[in-house]
């Protein structure tokens, strides 16, 4: 796949988080030593949440981290805003390091440049609606008139017109989840933090508001920093997704190399469940021109049905059910490869024609 | 001494001297009587001030007052309690109504001077530990130590009067006040302050807009706590020569005169009646008032409503 050139919103750097009072002593015995988790553990009594996590999100990306409970993810995500101190590391913002800031910086790139969405919505039961929505403005020192103003919109956009004047505890689940989300783009940020925002909401809910957080991102081309234990979400919204493992990134890729090629057995045991039919393209399984030419002789393909490499396999089993013949890939009119049925089919399992088990 | 030294009873042989040190305090005291007086009498003034104001008041303007009040913090039911409490306050006895004004503002005062003082210590507490550890036996001892312990020195300091009776009030209902700011602060939901954190508020902001306002229902149950144990220091007080209600019952104790124990004991009764309806209203929740800020509810509503109708 061909990276444009991208300019990086989000870059962390090694980040460590070592829970504890000898937090520092064993980030030098790690350094040393290179210990365990688990020896971490048993000679300082601390607990590690993350290690060694390295990553960066470009601009208007949505970067998805993916883990069972307790691998890390909102420790991790909260070193991008600072709620948490690294024991070693740094997060780096727009090439700013959020780690040198002083309180004040620290504060206004809080306010002003970083939404964030909490899994326990952790809305202020004491607020209206519109009184939660504008808080970071509030706390700026915004005027009452524009704080109004940016309110009417913010609310709009998660269509909760008309409860602007209502207390959390007066709405449901996924209306108090929305006004979570309305909060985190009211200031206008560049970047989303969302630390499972749905995983509280039943699955309806869930839907709907996935719905609405992709069509708000589609708009408003926010750098967001996605965190799900859900792959099935993960593949739904990320561009990129990040596997965690007892705080280590042990992936990161787009959804349709995370699906196949698993980087250990680990994730592939994850993804094994997934339906590749949405995820994987024609350019992933079928083989070139050339090659197939050689193995079975000079071709006819005329009659052949055609594709681009970009197509899922799912238009490809659609073209494939009208024909005997194999599909033709030609991208910008020229042919460059062949899927036969059968590496469809393998394509379909998961595993690529010739390395079949 | 050596000689008489006993290991299975050493405390008689070694004297400390405590008893001693107290009292060299207590004469310290006295002799710098003279820096304490202007304080003294600044706060005697105040306290004198806020009765001369209760006094002036005609009782059943105060009643109305009262009733208006209690309706505002507490609904209209409280109204009827406080009202019929006052009601039999004032036909204890002719001279009942006066001597309860005295004692409200005896309680008034010293309340103020602990909601100033507790209330910042309170926060402090609910926000370091090792504060909290530092007053947690602090607290307790003003609970538990007798008043007759500091009754003394605290005369011998300020002298008898108002001032010393508002002292010696303020360390005993000081302690439920900072504990229940303490407890309120600490039960704010670390979710919602992180949160407030994460959108870039200030310390300062954090407690002003989120852990104080979340803490109110258990700061105002404190301030209730602080009221009523106010109102049981009178009688004590009045040892020192503090008038009201409180002087009713010493000076029938010291007469066996069970005519003025009753209105001075009954009087105490239905003021602490009416002081708990007042305050135990403030305590309810946004939710359990439908979610209406104040001034929309109770006379004050009423108020504005019809303000609002003329508009
Ligand atoms: N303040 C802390 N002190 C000590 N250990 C902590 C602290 N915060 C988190 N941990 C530990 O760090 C690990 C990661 O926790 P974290 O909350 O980041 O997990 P998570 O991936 O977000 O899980 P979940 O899906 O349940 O939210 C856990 O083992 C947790 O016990
Ligand atoms: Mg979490």
């Amino acid at each position: 796949m061909v990276e444009p050139r991208r300019e990086d919103v989000i870059r962390c750097e090694g980040i460590w988080k070592i829970f504890g009072d000898k937090a520092q002593q064993a980030m030098e015995a790690v350094r040393k030593d290179g210990l365990s988790k688990r020896e971490i553990h048993d000679r300082f009594d601390c607990v590690v949440g993350v290690q060694d996590a390295s990553f960066s999100v470009g601009r208007g990306e949505i970067f998805c981290i993916m883990g069972l409970s307790g691998s890390g993810k909102s420790t991790l995500i909260r070193h991008i805003n600072r709620l948490i101190e690294p024991t070693s590391g740094n997060v780096i913002i727009e090439g700013q390091n959020v780690n040198a800031m002083n309180p004040r910086e620290l504060r206004a790139l809080r306010a002003e440049k970083i939404g964030m969405v909490f899994q326990s919505m952790a809305l202020m039961p004491h607020r209206t609606v519109r009184d939660n929505v504008v808080f970071s403005l509030e706390v700026r020192g915004v005027s009452e008139a524009k704080r109004a103003e940016v309110a009417a919109r913010a609310i709009a956009a998660v269509d909760l017109t008309g409860w602007e004047n209502r207390y959390p505890d007066e709405l449901s689940g996924g209306m108090q989840q929305r006004v979570g989300l309305a909060r985190a783009i009211a200031a206008d940020p560049t970047i989303l933090l969302m630390d499972e925002p749905f995983s509280a909401l039943d699955p309806l809910i869930r839907r709907q508001l996935q719905g609405t957080f992709m069509e708000l991102s589609a708009e408003l081309h926010k750098t967001t920093v996605f965190i799900t234990h859900d792959l099935d979400e993960a593949i739904r919204i990320g561009d990129r997704i990040a596997i965690m493992k007892d705080g280590v990134l042990v992936q990161i890729g787009t959804p349709e190399e995370i699906v196949t090629r698993p980087a250990d057995a680990y994730v592939a045991e994850f993804v094994a469940g997934i339906s590749k039919l949405d995820l994987v393209t024609a350019a992933r399984i079928m083989q070139p021109l050339g090659q197939y030419e050689q193995e079975n002789g000079p071709q006819d393909h005329a009659a052949w049905p055609v594709a681009k490499p970009g197509d899922k396999l799912n238009e490809l089993v659609d073209l494939a059910v009208n024909t005997d013949h194999p599909i033709l890939i030609a991208a910008e009119g020229q042919p460059v490869g062949v899927v036969s049925k059968r590496a469809l089919l393998r394509g379909i399992q998961g595993r690529e024609e010739g390395k079949a088990a | 001494m050596e000689s008489s030294f006993n290991w299975l009873n050493p405390f008689a042989a070694v004297d400390l001297g405590i008893g001693a040190w107290a009292d060299g305090i207590k004469q310290w005291a006295i002799s710098n009587r003279e820096m304490i007086q202007p304080i003294k009498r600044f706060f005697d003034g105040v306290i004198v001030g806020i009765e001369g104001a209760l006094q002036a008041v005609p009782p059943m303007v105060m009643l109305a007052i009262l009733g208006l009040i209690a309706w505002q913090t507490a609904g209209r039911r409280a109204v009827w309690v406080v009202v019929a409490c006052l009601a039999i306050l004032g036909f204890l006895a002719p001279e009942a109504w006066g001597l309860a004004m005295t004692t409200l503002a005896i309680v008034i005062s010293s309340v103020i001077l602990c909601v100033l003082i507790g209330l910042p210590m309170g926060v402090l507490a609910g926000k370091s530990d090792r504060f909290e550890g530092a007053i947690r036996p602090v607290l307790d001892t003003m609970q538990t130590i007798p008043a007759f312990v500091y009754l003394v020195p605290v005369v011998m300091m300020i002298g008898i009067g108002n001032v010393s009776g508002v002292i010696v009030t303020i360390i005993f209902a000081l302690p439920p006040l900072v504990r229940l700011t303490s407890l309120g602060i600490r039960g704010v939901n670390p979710a919602v302050v992180e949160a407030a954190r994460a959108f870039g508020a200030t310390p300062g902001q954090i407690l002003r807009k989120v852990e104080l306002p979340l803490a109110t229902p258990t700061i105002l149950a404190g301030l209730n706590q602080t009221i009523m144990l106010s109102l049981s220091m009178v009688v004590i007080a009045s040892m020192i020569s503090v008038k009201g209600l409180g002087n009713e019952v010493l000076r029938a104790m010291g007469r066996l005169d069970a005519g003025k124990a009753i209105v001075g004991g009954l009087g105490i009764v239905m003021l602490a009646i009416v002081l708990d309806r007042i305050t135990q209203g403030l305590g309810r929740s946004g939710r359990d008032r439908g979610h209406k800020p104040w001034w929309q509810t109770g006379p004050v509503g009423v108020i504005a409503h019809l303000l609002g109708k003329t508009n």
